[in-house]
């Protein structure tokens, strides 16, 4: 239980992946000008992050590994979270109408979140084992949601506000990210055994 | 050859992939702690490109529409595992220093959207030039951002050192710092071009950049055409409000 709670605290505030590392920055600034699109694209990474760094962590280890292949994992990789990608498309079109609806849009736009493709790979070289990889995966999307839903709000009020005119758009964006990024640091001083 | 300046002057000024469609943001802002990293990335990146664009480009009277992006996907794949090993080889502190960054150059949506947007519909000569110019566009603005930073963090340029230790500003290798820099270029940017071409420029860069990563995303779907196109309209709604 006490490394369930260090793992999510570790991925969601210490090493955020938007804020501290740097991957799923194109959602992260192209899909957060409103909460409710934000909180859609949160959710529809949670599950595809998930579900795919559990699965390309169980093929690493049953089948790359013991056939020597590990230099192939990128291409491994990307190729499981397209067809998971797609899988889980056509999955919630037939069984589940309304969270197709709600995060159907989303889906396409995952595979090239360098996020997903980035968790797979740093879970493998750090040489965890598959529920430790999920876990992860999994911390690591909530903190995705949690930072794109936090620059939402903030982009919606930025809206209502006077902005010097070469900032507009992605200028003071990117500011904002830089500020955010400041205040997730803080957590970086926190050192998690 | 009239082309070929064209392609390069498109990919390097007016459509740079960094400063005016905002593409490929995560190893912009991740490895350009210091000039020669950006450097780095911005040549690996570009060999990637250049080398898809050529393939794509040769093969794309092959290639059935339906299943082009998974096509794509595993080209672009197949040449960042050979790149990775190359680098492994011959320049280990360079591989250990971009990290995790070489295997996502294969999610980068530069390399996707060129050969969605270039490659797949124009001759071979024209779309190596495209990958040349678009990957120097890429180089130089990494290697701009990653020198910045690096003079005002870290207080040295290329590893000169022409900043004494007490004036130095170590956040700007950190990664608060990568915003600002990239946010303050972009600005400088805006504030360089004249109303109008600013306004068109604004446009086609959210546009454009939206439409390369749903491009991208599409990859996983050559099938699922009607959340393709729910996807793209809602991208453009969302951009059209703004």
């Amino acid at each position: 239980m006490k490394t369930v709670l260090l793992v999510l605290f570790s991925t969601i505030l210490v090493n955020n992946v938007v804020l501290s590392r740097f991957l799923g920055l194109c959602p992260f600034l192209g899909v957060s000008k409103q909460i409710k699109t934000a909180g859609g694209m949160g959710l529809a990474v949670i599950f595809v992050i998930t579900v795919s760094s559990a699965l390309s962590s169980a093929i690493y280890h049953l089948l790359l590994v013991p056939f020597d292949l590990t230099y192939l994992s990128t291409l491994v990789f990307i190729l499981i979270i397209a067809a998971l990608v797609q899988f889980i498309e056509i999955f919630l079109k037939k069984f589940s109408k309304g969270l197709y609806k709600a995060l159907g849009v989303f889906l396409p736009l995952i595979t090239t979140n360098c996020a997903v493709l980035g968790v797979a790979l740093t879970n493998v070289q750090n040489g965890l084992n598959v529920w430790m990889s999920t876990l992860t995966g999994f911390g690591t999307a909530l903190g995705f949601a949690f930072a794109i839903v936090i620059m939402a709000s903030i982009r919606e009020s930025l809206d209502l506000s006077k902005v010097p005119k070469a900032f507009r758009g992605m200028p003071i964006t990117l500011l904002t990210a830089g500020l955010m990024a400041m205040a997730f640091f803080g957590f970086s001083g926190i050192n998690i055994g | 050859m009239k082309t070929a300046l064209e392609r390069i002057y498109n990919g390097v000024i007016k459509e740079n992939p960094t400063f005016v469609l905002l593409l490929g943001m995560c190893p912009t802002l991740a490895v350009t702690t210091s000039g020669i990293n950006g450097l780095g990335m911005g040549l690996s990146s570009s060999v990637v490109l250049i080398l898809s664009n050529l393939i794509i480009s040769a093969l794309r009277k092959i290639i059935p529409n339906g299943v082009r992006m998974p096509a794509y996907i595993v080209i672009v794949a197949s040449l960042v595992t050979g790149l990775q090993l190359v680098m492994q080889a011959y320049v280990p502190s360079l591989y250990s220093a971009l990290g995790i960054y070489i295997p996502l150059i294969v999610v980068n949506c530069i390399i996707l959207g060129r050969a969605e947007a270039y490659a797949g519909k124009n001759k071979v000569v024209p779309s190596i030039f495209d990958g040349i110019g678009m990957g120097l566009g890429f180089t130089v603005a990494l290697t701009l951002i990653g020198a910045i930073r690096e003079v005002l963090g870290s207080g040295t340029f290329f590893g000169m050192e022409i900043v004494p230790e007490d004036y130095r500003i170590s956040i700007f290798v950190l990664a608060p710092g990568a915003f600002f820099v990239l946010a303050m270029l972009v600005a400088l940017r805006n504030k360089l071009m004249s109303p109008e071409k600013k306004k068109k420029a604004a446009e086609t860069s959210c546009s454009m950049g939206c439409a390369g990563c749903s491009m991208c995303g599409e990859s996983g779907c050559g099938t699922a055409d009607d959340a393709d196109k729910s996807g793209v309209s809602a991208y453009g709604a969302k951009e059209d409000k703004a």
